[in-house]
């Protein structure tokens, strides 16, 4: 089972890992990722290619269930203005053994850091800026290759 | 043509319709003829380093051939989760 969805709506991650608590499940993972306010970030804005975002994102899910077997896996992913605090992304992984949850869960998000199509925008007191990919999420993407 | 983030914010757009010329065949020589067009375009597109490109909705690289592209889109490296 999977589901996909990319919207301006607020994430309720505990309504999120409770729907991927699905039958025949032995162990879920999941991960949060929340706006940070450091640096003075007032409010953060995500871009994204409307016609593509899904579709990449459903074929991250598809890759995920093929290599760990996973019984359900979720991913909803928030687009428009954010504040500090608000949840941006919940990506779920559900499988018979935790092993197979925990791993797929940090390839999910991982990969979308790299594979989908979002752009951040931060904005402080001095103004905005366009979030730059890191080197980091590159490296961390590239080892699940 | 579709622009997001940055790209969008230089060229002043987030997209356009454009008709190039026959000699031009893969996304690399679209990024070189648009960059042409205005000076926002030249400063999206200076720095190909910076570029990531689409064509009709599936990823590609720069050098990619165009073919009978509808949809291409140009954009900096991805930064969402």
């Amino acid at each position: 089972m999977i589901h996909i969805l990319v919207s301006s709506d607020t994430i309720d991650a505990g309504a999120e890992l409770r729907a991927i608590h699905v039958d025949g499940a032995g162990g879920v993972a999941s991960f949060t990722g929340l706006v940070r306010g450091d640096d003075g970030v007032e409010t953060l804005e995500l871009e994204h290619y409307p016609a593509v975002t899904e579709a990449a994102l459903t074929k991250l899910a598809d890759e995920a269930v093929t290599r760990w077997n996973l019984i359900g896996a979720r991913i909803v992913h928030r687009v428009g203005v954010m504040v500090p605090g608000d949840t941006v992304v919940f990506v779920g992984a559900a499988a018979r053994h935790r092993a197979a949850a925990l791993e797929a869960c940090a390839y999910l998000i991982d990969r979308l850091k790299t594979d989908a199509p979002f752009w951040k925008r931060e904005t402080r007191a001095e103004g905005a800026r366009w979030v730059e990919q890191r080197d980091t999420d590159r490296e961390a993407a590239a080892k699940w290759d | 043509m579709l622009y997001f983030a940055w790209v969008r914010e230089a060229i002043g757009a987030g997209s356009e319709q454009v008709d190039p010329p026959a000699e031009v065949t893969s996304v690399s020589d679209l990024i070189t003829w648009l960059a042409d067009r205005s000076e926002g375009h030249a400063r999206a597109l200076a720095d190909r380093a910076r570029l990531r490109a689409a064509v009709d909705q599936h990823f590609v690289p720069l050098d990619a051939a165009l073919g009978k592209a509808r949809e291409v889109a140009l954009f900096p490296p991805v930064t969402g989760g």
